[in-house]
């Protein structure tokens, strides 16, 4: 299966080990990845805010490029996948809109036609890979391991047709694929505070405080993400929340390509574990290859 | 807080609900039944000023500086939660970013520190063709909260030692390209 793969900025920084394990397992799963040539920045929440036809225009773009190669565009983060869904079907749903970024793309030379479908690669690995291809994969099967699954918000959300917005299901039915046990919990589409972490610190925190409370207290050994602002904010930030509530958080927050990895017997090294700011504990080295 | 005198019909603005209209979608905001699902929904909206729902109401009404000058439109964190409640399909994250760029345009956004982080993320996509978290970051707090600087440095320090802030952008090869398109954007006006 090969994709047009749209990594999205923060892959590059703060979320290099969700690349590094989607490189990791990319392979073993019979997925094939092939970058988007001279991609820009999707434009983000924060480009929306400011101004619209350009946050559309700069997202375009990118589907303008991805368009010739005939294959779903996939990127790992939601925040991208939410921008560029979007974009793709306001340009297919108004027609004013559609005309103005025609006009836009012809300024660069480039133009669309709509016939691109954005994909999130959470999607890409449990309908197109599928549970069982991945049940076969497992070779350190996670028993006994309890994980909250955390959709987070935008992959759920409007536009999207491959799980429920409030309680989705698909990536609880993947953990019990490699073996493991997900935690019910009520928080697993629930906010995380997204980039408020920048602007309205205490408020973030306070939204992070009840997710880890959440997943502690139904169980969880660690948290499983697939949205990179999630990661960090749970995980770069939990120290913070431990300071501000006084609270003894020390959940490790893994990307789930993390979690596929270590279940198929990935060396840990090779998945980006080290950049984690909330270490793997000793219940997660246990199940780990060459911790 | 909600005026306590009275208010008259004509001092209220009835074009901002005209404003909004124009919006991809806009019009649906006419069909609000007011059952508050948004604001029930809301993670943030017990620190807002007025929960989404009022706001609708407030837009409807014409309380154009109420609106404008709530502190609801800066704490959405577009997580989208109300906008697939709504029994009604209102688009109601787009109508809040909206909201933002009409305050932002006529300078009632002031102070806001949303404004700051979209203003220089504008700015480094402008100049890279993508997001340098390492920049964006830096000159965010350095501006926003200069004061703020040591607060910060636990988890910056964090992200550095695990290698999550690269020193170098990445630029894209084609930035003349994207710089004509939104040169485009301009002489056309925003939507």
């Amino acid at each position: 299966m090969k994709y047009t793969y749209y990594p999205g900025c923060s892959v590059l920084a703060t979320a290099k080990h969700y690349q590094e394990s989607i490189d990791a397992i990319a392979g073993p799963l019979g997925i094939e990845l092939e970058e988007l040539d001279d991609w820009n920045c999707c434009g983000a929440t924060a480009y929306m805010s400011v101004k619209e036809l350009m946050s559309f225009a700069i997202s375009a773009r990118n589907l303008a490029l991805a368009e010739p190669f005939h294959r779903d565009i996939v990127t790992p983060c939601s925040a991208c996948f939410t921008v560029l869904n979007k974009t793709n079907q306001y340009f297919a749903e108004y027609p004013d809109l559609r005309k103005k970024l025609g006009l836009t793309l012809e300024a660069g030379g480039l133009s669309y036609s709509g016939n691109l479908r954005v994909r999130h690669i959470l999607d890409i690995v449990v309908n197109d890979v599928g549970n069982e291809k991945l049940a076969s994969l497992v070779t350190k099967p996670l028993e006994g391991l309890k994980i909250a699954p955390y959709y987070g918000c935008q992959i759920v959300r409007p536009g999207t047709d491959f799980d429920d917005p409030d309680d989705p299901q698909c990536m609880d039915r993947m953990i019990e694929a490699l073996g493991a046990s997900p935690i019910e919990y009520s928080m697993k589409s629930k906010c995380c505070g997204a980039s408020l972490m920048g602007t309205q610190e205490k408020l973030a925190l306070r939204l992070c405080k009840n997710l880890l409370l959440e997943a502690e207290r139904n169980g969880a050994d660690c948290i499983i993400t697939v949205c990179p602002l999630c990661q960090m904010n749970l995980d770069v930030y939990q120290g913070k929340v431990n300071k501000l509530f006084g609270t003894k958080f020390n959940l490790p927050v893994l990307y789930f390509t993390q979690l596929i990895g270590m279940a198929i017997g990935i060396p840990e090294k090779k998945l980006g574990f080290r950049r984690l700011a909330v270490k793997s504990t000793k219940t997660l080295k246990k199940y780990m290859v060459g911790a | 807080m909600l005026q306590k005198e009275i208010v008259y019909e004509a001092t209220l603005d009835h074009d901002f609900l005209e404003e909004i209209y124009a919006l991809p979608g806009g019009h649906e905001i006419k069909k609000c039944i007011q059952c508050g699902t948004c604001s029930g929904s809301c993670p943030t909206s017990y620190v807002m000023d007025h929960a989404p729902r009022k706001i609708f109401s407030l837009i409807r009404a014409g309380f154009r500086d109420e609106v404008l000058g709530s502190n609801t439109i800066w704490l959405c964190s577009s997580c989208y939660t109300c906008a697939v409640r709504c029994p009604k399909e209102i688009k109601i994250t787009d109508v809040m970013y909206a909201l933002k760029r009409i305050a932002v345009a006529e300078g009632k956004a002031k102070g806001q520190k949303g404004v700051a982080l979209s203003s220089i993320f504008v700015d480094l996509v402008n100049k890279y063709g993508r997001n340098h978290e390492t920049e964006l970051m830096t000159r965010y707090i350095l501006r926003a909260e200069p004061l703020g600087f040591f607060h910060f440095i636990p988890q910056g320090w964090k992200l550095f030692v695990n290698r999550r802030l690269p020193l170098i952008p990445h630029r894209i090869k084609n930035i003349n390209q994207l710089r004509r398109i939104l040169k485009k954007v301009d002489e056309l006006g925003e939507i």
